[in-house]
């Protein structure tokens, strides 16, 4: 029973990974589709979408830009859980969102500085770079108040915004691009640099904590404890929020800025229901993302609906699913 | 023989207000050494101050030799807090996985090896808690999760164990064998510095005492400290003394 269990979620994990990987080299073809032989690949990558729809009845595999936005939807399913579990358990479920109105400030920012100049650079990397100085400053704040309370989030949450407003109502008629589609997601709107920008902090994030589990583990578990073995805690800190930003401004894209907290907490709150050990909760939290992301893309697509809200309603059903069935164990437990 | 912790002349104040006024303590290798005073007389700052956790306003304060705030081992330090983690409610994490914690500091960013899982096997063995390995913390008694923090101590090798009234919370029985388990550590050769508000608990198993009241009343072996006057003073006349009760 334990191991089946066990099994069932290391296949789970293995698909996921192979999935990623998938999605991950489309984006590499779709970017070096110039090029000679990453051309004849790309060719065959359309191919395979065309047969799938064709096998399937479905209209969404042979085009490109529902491909980046699988691809994005993807990576945001593995990296959001990832790092919300740390950050779920440190108790700091909201600084999500709260950077991701930072990253709406940038965003503002960037068409503000994009329509009065002649510069022409990605939004999304502006968004980035305001969205890392946003997360420094709230663990500024949060170091000088000595506590991870919600005063200095709700301040941050709040100011980013207005000023993101400000700069927007500052720039009404300056700028042509639509603000909904960053406050709500838009499948349609993926660009090519976007998915791109996603992928690469997608192995990156991955990367960096495959190498810090332990000391990030150590830290969420028992601060104290990591202090006196001479971890670095500000450090790590300073890294998790900073990955918290990054992982925002690519989920962004997909779920808007308003629903960018929910791929960060609610597998992860699934996961918890259900897991024995904190490796569990950090894999059972990314097969629940997974399964919001598809699960969302295929009833947005096939009902026309946003993908952001689909995403997040299928990611709660799972979570009180998860809940119904840890009661009845839970039950079943106190029976023996 | 160098000193576990020394201290010199060592005060420290949150703002306006001290905790800890000129105090000069050192604990030797082996030493168990009791921690008393009344609540606020800055024993859990004292206890911070010699790990590194704060600086000192003045005063200086080595920990094995080496300047505390610069001193780099952490792994020959284990700490056992009095509500030895405040996120025990809610995360799932197993009993092993608490005491693998203590290999991380000898790991690194590296990956944990064989060696490395058979310590934390043994340390489990060594506490007795072997059984409950693959429990969630969540799930223990009071007693049973502070053998864990003490296993995660074990686990990494430490020589000195630092323990904030550990048995807050921990009924009578576990309690007693918690402290035959610090004893036969003590008796390998862990030095220990201990935290108890049960200054009988302190008496029958310390062999120094430090008794504390933002300054230190007493620092010495238990026999001195059981004759002098020191408790007295520390807790003054409406200080509430918590007797031995066996």
């Amino acid at each position: 029973m334990h191991d089946t269990r066990r099994r069932l979620e290391l296949g789970g994990i293995a698909l996921t990974g192979l999935l990623a990987v998938t999605m991950l080299g489309f984006l590499t073809l779709d970017w070096l589709q110039e090029y000679p032989y990453a051309s004849a690949l790309y060719e065959q990558f359309r191919i395979a979408g065309r047969l799938l729809d064709y096998y399937l009845g479905t209209n969404v595999f042979s085009h490109p830009y529902l491909w980046r936005s699988m691809a994005t939807g993807v990576l945001i399913g593995v990296v959001g859980p990832l790092v919300g579990t740390y950050l779920v358990h440190r108790e700091m479920a909201l600084i999500g969102e709260t950077l991701a109105h930072t990253a709406f400030a940038g965003v503002a920012i960037g068409l503000l500085f994009s329509s009065t100049t002649d510069w022409s650079g990605s939004l999304l990397l502006v968004a980035l770079v305001v969205g890392i100085l946003g997360a420094l400053g709230v663990q500024w704040l949060t170091e000088r108040t000595d506590t991870y309370g919600d005063v200095p989030i709700a301040i941050m949450l709040t100011g980013s915004f207005a000023v993101g407003t400000l700069i927007i109502s500052y720039g009404r008629g300056l700028t042509g691009l639509n603000i909904q589609n960053f406050l709500f997601g838009n499948l349609s709107v993926i660009t090519p640099s976007g998915a791109r920008l996603m992928g690469i902090l997608s192995v990156v994030v991955v990367a960096v904590v495959a190498v810090t589990y332990k000391q990030l583990l150590f830290i969420t578990f028992d601060e104290q404890a990591a202090r006196v073995a001479r971890l670095n805690v500000t450090w790590y800190n300073t890294l998790l929020i900073v990955m918290t930003a990054v992982v925002v401004v690519g989920a962004m894209q997909v779920l808007g800025v308003i629903l960018v907290a929910a791929m960060l907490v609610i597998p992860v709150a699934a996961a918890t229901q259900l897991a024995h050990s904190f490796r569990e909760t950090l894999y059972l939290s990314i097969l629940f993302g997974q399964v919001s992301i598809i699960g969302g893309f295929a009833l947005s697509i096939s009902q026309s609906l946003p993908a952001g809200g689909s995403i997040v309603v299928v990611g709660i059903a799972a979570y009180l699913l998860a809940v119904l069935v840890s009661d009845r164990s839970a039950a079943a437990v106190s029976v023996h | 023989m160098t000193a576990v912790v020394s201290l010199e002349n060592v005060t420290f104040a949150y703002g306006e207000q001290p905790a800890v006024r000129d105090v000069s303590l050192t604990v030797d290798q082996g030493d168990f050494l009791g921690l008393i005073g009344p609540n606020g007389s800055g024993k859990t700052t004292l206890l911070h101050l010699m790990l590194g956790l704060h600086s000192p306003d003045s005063g200086s304060i080595e920990l094995f030799g080496e300047p505390a705030s610069a001193f780099s081992e952490g792994e020959r330090i284990g700490y056992v807090s009095q509500q030895a983690t405040s996120r025990g409610g809610t995360m799932p994490v197993t009993v092993r996985e608490v005491v693998t914690m203590g290999r991380f500091a000898h790991a690194g960013h590296s990956r944990l090896t064989e060696a490395d899982h058979d310590i934390v096997t043994d340390a489990l063995e060594t506490v007795g808690i072997t059984a409950l390995a693959d429990r969630q913390v969540t799930q223990l008694s009071g007693g049973q999760r502070q053998r864990a923090f003490i296993a995660r101590a074990l686990a990494s090798e430490a020589d000195l164990l630092a323990l904030d009234e550990p048995t807050v919370g921990v009924d009578a029985e576990s309690r007693d064998e918690f402290y035959q388990l610090l004893d036969s550590l003590n008796d390998s050769g862990i030095t220990i510095i201990l935290i108890e508000h049960d200054i009988g608990v302190v008496t029958d198993r310390a062999n120094r005492i430090a008794c504390l009241n933002t300054e230190l009343y007493h620092h010495g072996d238990t026999e001195s400290f059981v004759e002098s006057d020191a408790l007295t003073e520390a807790y003054g006349t409406t200080g509430h003394v918590v007797e031995h009760h066996h």
